[in-house]
């Protein structure tokens, strides 16, 4: 054990000095060693100072973000990447409400993270004190779990417990709040042991059913039209590997999520690329045209579905989904499978699943495709936003991790970027969040250092955050920021311009700061790109270095995300897909 | 549709609070709920009555309250054969005159009179929810100064007269 004993600390308890007598602060350190915590994202204040100075004596790597909201995306980004629990630490009060995006955004798409906060002592809980907030209250709809440590004792329990939550079943955020009496409190105990987590009332499944799991071979068989459908829960149960084997087994053509992008090869020949609001048109029509659709992982969210009467109207639906509540709450389910994505699909695999007679589907398919792809119109002047992903994504080989906030530069990316690795795109999905991307892009960054890594943002988002700058520079991230600059709120224009004839209501803003100046304040390169030669170059020379950069590529400004369904619309009512 | 939930949960503070916010937060409209401790120490029981819209809302509230960690178990008991059971107690308007007349209501009720002043009585009554009711309706016309309901406790009976309909993936 490597925390430091106090032996008169203990002699003064009366105790026993063979046993050591540390700080609640230490068994924290020491609990979060026990877990193999590489890294921790966070912002010290008044309640955690205990904590902080128990990290000065037994150092665990940390991030020290600008803002909390940072430290969050940023855990969140690592833990997208790496597989990983992100592991976050903010003081009390408006320490911990500044996580509260963050707590939100990792809980719609999923992922784990352990947020501990610090809390006022025990004895003014409830008193209004200096820098006190319910944080336990305020986060309870948009946690897995969360707890206060009333104990001491409880400490290595509480934090070990919260790790497997967060980790296991379908992930999620769990926060711990910590009064700063615990912290400082002594605790005896000959070691901190990991005991087994003892959780009755938590016991996910993740083996499948094997009568289900023939139930979906039966229909695979029969089907005339099947199509899966892959969210991202294959990538959090690491079943890119068995996706494809299994869709190479039976032929069976595929379509993604936003969030699931990357669990096939961007460029694979059954590919129909992503689906929903912005989604391919093959890949809606097949959703429409289907008999069998097989949703691996995917919850059915609205942005995917459009008008829920006019979703897969003729499929059987088949839903394999690691949380029994995400089954049925939006599409009903033909054949239920509660189950982790990688076992399910082992067990079909293993099954020798196959589907026959599927030409005429898939050439049909294939030709629409072919005469309905993405496309923009290309011109003489300016770039487009949709050519600065692809020159991206050239420049880079589809091998770069991607980040993005949410927006119209989240969907080009999510539509010209080819995504080739499942651990390679990270978008704030579910929340859709302004100002993820930048930070989510440095916790990728430190979770895979060789990688490179590209956020791409807009300009109105990347406002939100842009002080992590700070960061790049401190710690020489070689993140590459692309603003894809259009001085406006993209999306929200695009709605005003479709949707409330033409009345852009505070979403232009044509003033913005200098980026390249302000890159340069924080010590960076930085690049303004006007037109395609420009940027190729820029790209080209940047996304190709190991050292931090911003891009700030102007675009042009009235262009919108094409196809699209609107609003209260069945997939089948799709409009821009020709130009 | 009016259903009758029982849930066990892990006797822990916030408990409740989770809960009732996974039931707001859902929209679900609570008509009553009690809480109290089981024969197990450390475990408490809630029963909720709940108005859903659908067999579909139902599922997903059910799927949604056992999604919660500290909740151990959920059962809708609501097609089975069970006790349910609520108190109330009734501050009823009593003047000397009519004292006798609201006496011979309380009797049928086997309710009890558990205080008396000059113009009032309290009266409490115990039995599911449907009698609770009757009774108020019959004392209500001489005037209730003041009343309190503790929401229906239940449980399933002990021989169950047909078996009640599974839902297919809990």
């Amino acid at each position: 054990m490597s925390v430091q004993v106090n032996t008169k600390q203990a002699e003064a308890l009366g105790g026993d000095v063979e046993k050591q007598a540390v700080q609640g602060a230490d068994i924290f350190i020491q609990s979060l060693q026990n877990e193999g915590v590489e890294m921790i994202f966070g912002y010290p204040g008044g309640a955690v100072l205990p904590i902080y100075d128990a990290l000065y004596k037994n150092p665990i790597p940390h991030i020290l973000a600008r803002h909390e909201q940072g430290a969050i995306h940023a855990a969140e980004g690592y833990a997208r990447v790496s597989g990983r629990t992100g592991v976050v630490i903010a003081t009390s009060g408006p320490g911990a409400t500044n996580l509260v995006t963050g707590i939100a955004d990792a809980m719609m798409d999923s992922l784990p993270l352990v947020v501990f906060t610090g809390q006022v002592a025990s004895a003014v809980i409830g008193t209004d004190a200096f820098q006190e907030a319910d944080i336990v209250g305020i986060t309870q709809p948009i946690t897995k779990h969360n707890y206060q440590v009333k104990d001491v004792n409880d400490l290595p329990r509480i934090i070990h417990e919260a790790f497997h939550i967060a980790s296991t079943g379908r992930p999620g955020p769990v926060l711990v709040d910590i009064p700063k009496n615990v912290s400082n409190e002594i605790f005896t105990m000959a070691e901190v042991k990991q005991t087994e987590v003892n959780l009755p009332g938590y016991q996910p499944t993740t083996t499948p059913n094997f009568l289900q799991i023939q139930k979906v071979a039966q229909a695979i068989q029969k089907a005339k039209k099947p199509l899966v459908l892959a969210g991202a829960g294959v990538l959090h149960a690491g079943a890119a590997e068995e996706l494809t084997a299994f869709i190479e087994q039976t032929g069976i053509p595929v379509t993604n999520t936003l969030l699931g992008l990357g669990t096939i090869h961007g460029e694979h020949k059954q590919f129909l690329g992503m689906a929903g609001m912005h989604g391919t048109y093959a890949a809606n029509m097949a959703i429409c045209e289907c008999d069998c659709l097989i949703n691996i992982g995917a919850r059915f969210d609205d942005r995917l579905t459009g008008n829920l009467e006019h979703f897969a109207p003729n499929a059987q639906v088949i839903h394999i989904d690691i949380d029994p509540a995400e089954i049925g709450k939006n599409v009903p389910t033909d054949i239920p499978i509660v189950a982790d994505a990688k076992e399910a699909l082992q067990a079909l695999l293993k099954l020798g699943v196959s589907a026959e007679g599927l030409e005429e589907w898939t050439a049909h398919l294939d030709g629409m495709k072919e005469e309905y792809p993405l496309q923009y119109k290309k011109q003489e002047e300016g770039i487009l936003p949709q050519e600065a992903i692809e020159m991206i994504h050239k420049h880079t080989r589809g091998d770069a991790i991607v980040t993005t906030d949410v927006g119209q530069h989240q969907m080009w990316a999510a539509q010209y970027y080819k995504f080739n690795h499942p651990d390679h795109w990270v978008t704030s999905g579910g929340l859709g969040t302004m100002g993820f991307g930048f930070p989510a892009a440095i916790g990728a960054q430190l979770a895979k250092p060789k990688e490179t890594v590209v956020a791409i943002t807009g300009d109105g988002g990347f406002q939100m955050t842009l002080q992590e700058l700070s960061l790049l520079q401190e710690s020489q991230i070689p993140v590459k920021v692309v603003i894809l600059n259009n001085q406006c709120l993209g999306m929200v224009r695009q709605w005003q311009q479709t949707f409330y004839q033409e009345r852009y209501s505070e979403s232009l803003m044509p003033s913005q700061p200098d980026f390249v100046k302000l890159a340069e304040a924080y010590n960076l390169e930085g690049y303004k790109v006007t037109t395609v030669e420009e940027a190729d170059e820029v790209f080209e020379k940047a996304l190709n270095s190991n050292k931090p950069v911003l891009i700030d590529c102007r675009v042009k400004q009235i262009e919108n995300v094409y196809p699209m369904v609107a609003p209260g619309k069945g997939l089948h009512e799709m409009i821009g897909v020709k130009p | 549709m009016k259903r009758i939930i029982t849930t066990t949960v892990i006797n822990q503070s916030g408990v409740l609070n989770r809960v009732t916010g996974l039931l707001m937060k859902r929209q679900f409209n609570i008509e009553s709920i009690t809480v109290g401790h089981t024969e197990q120490p450390g475990i408490s029981k809630m029963t909720f009555v709940v108005h859903v819209e659908d067999q579909r809302k139902l599922e997903q509230l059910l799927k949604q309250l056992q999604k919660q960690i500290d909740v151990l178990k959920v059962n809708d008991i609501s097609d089975k054969a069970i006790v349910t059971r609520e108190l109330a107690l009734i501050k009823v308007l009593s003047p000397p005159a009519v004292r006798s007349e609201i006496t011979s209501i309380i009797e049928p009720f086997r309710a009890t009179v558990i205080d008396m002043s000059k113009n009032v009585i309290t009266v409490q009554v115990t039995g599911d929810p449907e009698k609770v009711e009757a009774f108020i309706d019959l004392v209500r016309p001489y005037g209730i100064k003041e009343m309190t309901r503790t929401g229906a406790t239940a449980f399933v009976r002990e021989n169950q007269k047909t078996p009640s309909q599974q839902l297919s993936i809990l």
